[in-house]
């Protein structure tokens, strides 16, 4: 026992470490990414049997934006833009000035809870995307995000008008607020709003093209 | 300009210490397996998904709930030709495997799961939309109503 300490322990040579500790790096680089995922969540429609009827909706509260295979926008029977839809549809679904071909309303009703309450009148209005078979998914995707942008524009002004924080700065909140009251109370507050206001999007089958 | 030579010294530089060398690359390496998650599939297709400003950014928690379907002209075309075509996981498909390819993923996720899980559809902005209607159909069928057109955020439309 006493022989083998007394004479010191040879090192070991750790001049091939960088070696592994490159080639694990490498292994590390090639297999892995780093992207972020972003999407548009949407929820379909469920499918239901052709012998029910369904619901009627009025005309009055449909907004009809058919996309063609030339990527042409028909809004309502007319020709339409992308960069004018927005605008279309802030003023169409809210119908603050009443117009009789615009949507109907619901009868005044409160929206929240906890002491988070207002009374609104929630649009019936729908926003009918159609599109060919044939149409770009670039041009369905840009059409898409211009309805999404229009229907979040109006809860933030919504937001903003009953608690005096806009529907994107709730939503930060109810994710990353400090504490947990902060994020139950914006998370009350995000879902009154899109109780008021919700994402009245149609995707309807395609148009068979001819 | 001899008074700066060393007396005695030969006229060769010291090597430089590459004793601290690992632990740099090692410090390199806990970054990037910190960072960065494994890739899940090798893409067969080409996809480049179109920009969107109102996109939203799946969480990471999130991220083992999504089933994706790629959509997109495929890389080899001698193979599998030149229209586009979809990739599920490992395998170029066709439209009648979707829905089985989802209710098997399903089935794999953990049962408090399942209910938030979600279809990303990744498809390349160049193909036309009747195959991604196709797949809504077929997602309508098997009942996965829960879906996400997969984006990337661009800051400004106009």
């Amino acid at each position: 026992m006493g022989r083998r300490s007394r004479k010191p322990l040879p090192e070991i040579n750790s001049g091939s470490m960088a070696d592994i500790a490159f080639l694990l790096l490498i292994f590390f680089l090639v297999t892995t990414t780093m992207d972020q995922e972003y999407g548009l969540p949407r929820e379909l429609p469920r499918k239901v049997e052709e012998k029910i009827p369904p619901p009627p909706v009025k005309e009055r509260n449909v907004l009809l934006v058919y996309v063609n295979r030339n990527n042409e926008l028909l809004v309502n029977n007319e020709y339409g833009d992308v960069k004018t839809l927005k605008e279309r549809v802030k003023n169409f679904i809210p119908n603050r000035t009443n117009r009789s071909d615009w949507p109907e309303k619901d009868a005044p009703e409160e929206y929240g809870e906890d002491g988070f309450t207002f009374v609104f009148q929630k649009s019936k209005g729908i926003v009918a995307l159609q599109n060919d078979r044939l149409t770009t998914y670039k041009t369905y995707i840009e059409v898409q995000d211009v309805l999404t942008q229009a229907f979040n524009e109006l809860r933030n002004e919504l937001a903003k008008a009953k608690y005096g924080k806009s529907y994107d700065e709730l939503s930060e909140l109810a994710a990353k607020g400090q504490t947990d009251d902060i994020q139950e109370e914006a998370n009350t507050q995000m879902h009154a709003i899109q109780k008021a206001i919700p994402m009245a999007i149609s995707e309807a089958e395609p148009i068979k093209s001819k | 300009m001899s008074k700066f030579r060393k007396k005695g010294g030969s006229g060769d530089a010291p090597g430089i210490n590459t004793a601290s060398l690992p632990d740099i690359v090692f410090m390199l390496l806990f970054f990037f397996m910190v960072a960065t998650r494994m890739r899940e599939v090798t893409l067969q297709v080409k996809v480049t998904k179109p920009g969107a400003t109102q996109s939203v950014k799946i969480a990471s928690e999130d991220r083992n709930k999504i089933i994706s379907v790629y959509v997109g002209q495929p890389t080899k075309a001698q193979l599998y030709g030149t229209a586009p075509r979809m990739q599920l996981n490992d395998v170029i498909a066709d439209v009648k495997d979707v829905g089985p390819f989802v209710l098997e993923e399903m089935n794999r996720l953990p049962e408090a799961d399942r209910k938030k899980a979600f279809v990303s559809i990744k498809a390349d902005e160049e193909v036309s939309t009747g195959i991604i209607t196709d797949i809504k159909e077929a997602l309508r069928d098997v009942d996965a109503l829960k879906i996400q057109y997969g984006t990337r955020k661009t800051a400004v439309l106009y």
